[in-house]
């Protein structure tokens, strides 16, 4: 493993095909000099951080997978040995239907808030990349309030204001736009809780992909949009030819972290529910998993679809630690 | 305001309309049809910004302006947009009414998770961004993989055999027990992104005070580590709001009324009563969110500009 420069004559521009701006010279000779090895001092500087992890990640995660192979209920948190079924509970949820309806709910779910939030973030980054000043401290301002308010109570707020009896979006569909609206509830439909629970992540999420576009935006090189322009780039030209490809990795960053984050999205979904949601209907993975081991007591099962939901997110993300690893000469 | 703008009219896409303005040869009338054109966009991006600022801020302002209502205004057909009658009868009862779980407990538990959490946490993530970026070692490329596979686990996932571990080191419902908890949690993050910022200071200027005499860990700690004060702003930011706004291991780990964070504290607060007391929750509300507002606004600056050397290399 001590391929100290693994890759670094290959090392690819980032971006395929269009060669935009000229990858940064490498100074092959300098490793030798500053990026020793060190002796045992880099191990000395993981201990910390490495022990806390292995302790904290680790176990728990090896406990998972251990009680996923094994009947284990509520007995067994209290000392009851617990039984080896090994594969029965992966074919158990592998052949449940409702774990199915679940997933897709999850994964449909997610596609749309991931897709909703990147196009609005990096809309919103492009707009405050054109403001004046005042208007962009304006609007970042009103962008962090979304941005810093904890998820338990955006979902709070949010759930008062699509209240049925009470709440100000009834109130004004109804009266400012004349819709019937009055006593309309929201979060008994599955699809129209979904509507409203997507508001809220997306709300909550546009600000920190915004501002990571935005950031990312300042760092693009003027003299090679201007070059763009003077050979007649036109804006959107410049945008997929240029800006993405320079942002390449903060989209890619940002992209996954959002599929991460909304695939295992848990506080939002489960304070709706607690608001007034049918749980049943309403179950993402996160949930799901909690409703089956913590609430239901079915560790066993609880832990099989874990290590299966983790396998998914670790296949998805599979594609950006390739790519990190590629990229960042590690 | 909209007045400058009659509808329908032909507006030019947000980006790029100053591309005439570049065409140095271009006849005059063009050009003042391109700066014309540029005001009104500019115009139109000023609108759109302040309804955009309003849809982002409006549910922050409903909480705040339906905690200062009596319920009388709060359960009416018509809603009140401003607190015509205002009160702090709801504050009042969520801070001092007998029988709740108290607030200023939660407060004290939050405040301590948290400030120990981004202490612990600053101090562990560098230690080993500083590890992985200055350093080549045996099984590095392993620790990195491992750090952003990590993000992937779920937390509801092993949140069973968590608590196992800390009912084992008799740490349940401790302010110490639910800080490992939430640095193990913001670690694999805090790294990755302190890593960013360490490989963004140049080692040449490492290596220029190497040269003028300084230790390898001197040039260090006097070169480099004032550079990277805003990556542990930026950083410590991130932990501050991950711990603040915890919810799940909190409600498992720290289930005595006493021991309680803000966030499971508000929800024993929404269902404890059938019928929701919309006042007292919106105050509740407002008193869990407003010390992670002020926050954010003071360091405001410095967070982005590290979230995105964490993406890209600075």
């Amino acid at each position: 493993m001590t391929t100290v420069d693994s890759g670094r004559e290959t090392a690819p521009s980032a971006f395929d095909g269009e060669r935009l701006v000229a990858p940064e010279p490498r100074t092959p000779k300098r490793p030798k000099f500053s990026r020793r090895a060190g002796g045992f001092t880099p191990y000395a500087l993981l201990i910390p951080a490495s022990a806390l992890l292995l302790v904290i990640v680790g176990w728990p995660l090896l406990q998972l997978i251990i009680t996923s192979f094994q009947q284990f209920g509520r007995e067994q948190v209290f000392g009851k040995p617990p039984a080896w079924v090994w594969f029965d509970n992966y074919v158990g949820v592998l052949t449940d239907p409702a774990f199915y309806a679940v997933l897709l709910r999850t994964v449909v779910f997610a596609a749309f808030c991931v897709v909703i939030t990147m196009v609005l973030g990096t809309l919103v980054a492009l707009m405050m990349n054109r403001l004046n000043k005042f208007f962009r401290l304006f609007l970042s301002i009103g962008l962090l309030l979304a941005w810093a308010m904890p998820a338990l109570t955006a979902t709070i707020v949010w759930g008062w204001m699509f209240d049925t009896s009470y709440g100000v979006v009834n109130a004004v569909l109804t009266n400012v736009f004349g819709l019937d609206f009055a006593r309309h509830q929201w979060l008994i439909d599955p699809l129209s809780f979904f509507f409203v629970a997507g508001i809220i992540i997306v709300w909550g999420a546009v600000p920190f992909v915004a501002f990571t576009i935005y950031a990312g935006l300042t760092q693009v090189p003027d003299e090679v949009l201007e070059a763009a322009q003077l050979d007649g780039a036109g804006s959107f030209a410049r945008f997929r030819l240029i800006v993405f490809p320079y942002l390449k990795p903060i989209f890619l960053i940002t992209t996954i972290l959002q599929v991460i984050w909304d695939m295992k999205v848990f506080t939002q979904i489960f304070a709706l529910q607690d608001i007034g949601g049918v749980r049943e209907k309403t179950n993402t993975l996160g949930v799901y998993i909690y409703q089956v081991s913590i609430a239901g007591g079915n560790f066993g099962v609880g832990g099989a679809i874990a290590v299966i939901f983790t396998l998914i997110l670790m296949t998805i993300s599979l594609y950006y630690v390739r790519q990190v690893v590629k990229e960042e000469e590690l | 305001m909209s007045a400058t703008i009659a509808p329908g009219q032909n507006v030019p896409a947000p980006v790029g309309d100053e591309t005439r303005a570049f065409t140095g040869g271009a006849p005059r009338a063009a050009r003042g049809g391109a700066s014309h054109r540029r005001r009104i966009v500019s115009v139109v991006l000023s609108i759109v910004a302040v309804i955009l600022f309003v849809i982002f801020v409006f549910p922050v302002y409903w909480m705040i302006n339906t905690s200062f209502q009596p319920t009388g205004d709060i359960i009416s057909s018509n809603p009140h947009f401003w607190p015509d009658n205002f009160t702090l009868r709801n504050y009042q009862r969520v801070l001092f009414e007998p029988g709740r779980t108290p607030f200023f407990p939660a407060l004290g538990n939050s405040l301590m998770v948290t400030l120990l959490t981004v202490a612990i946490a600053l101090l562990f993530s560098f230690l080993a961004a500083v590890a992985v970026t200055r350093f080549r070692f045996k099984s590095r490329r392993w620790f990195i993989i491992t750090i952003l596979v990590i993000q992937m686990i779920p937390g509801e996932a092993t949140i069973v055999s968590v608590f196992r571990v800390i009912d084992g080191w008799h740490l349940l419902n401790t302010i110490i027990g639910l800080t490992i908890v939430y640095v193990a949690g913001v670690l694999p993050f805090t790294i990755w992104t302190l890593r960013g910022f360490v490989n963004g200071v140049p080692v040449d200027l490492e290596e220029a005070a190497m040269i003028d005499g300084c230790s390898r860990a001197g040039a260090f700690w006097r070169v480099t580590f004032p550079l990277l004060a805003p990556g542990l702003v930026a950083t410590g930011v991130f932990g501050f709001i991950q711990a603040w706004n915890e919810f799940l291991m909190a409600l498992v780990l720290n289930a005595r009324p006493e021991m309680m964070t803000l966030p499971v504290w508000l929800r024993t607060f929404l269902v404890a009563n059938g019928t929701t007391n919309w006042g007292g929750v919106m105050a509740g509300s407002t008193l869990m969110a407003i010390p992670v507002i002020i926050f954010f606004l003071i360091v405001q600056g410095r967070m982005t500009s590290g979230l995105v050397s964490g993406a890209v290399k600075g």
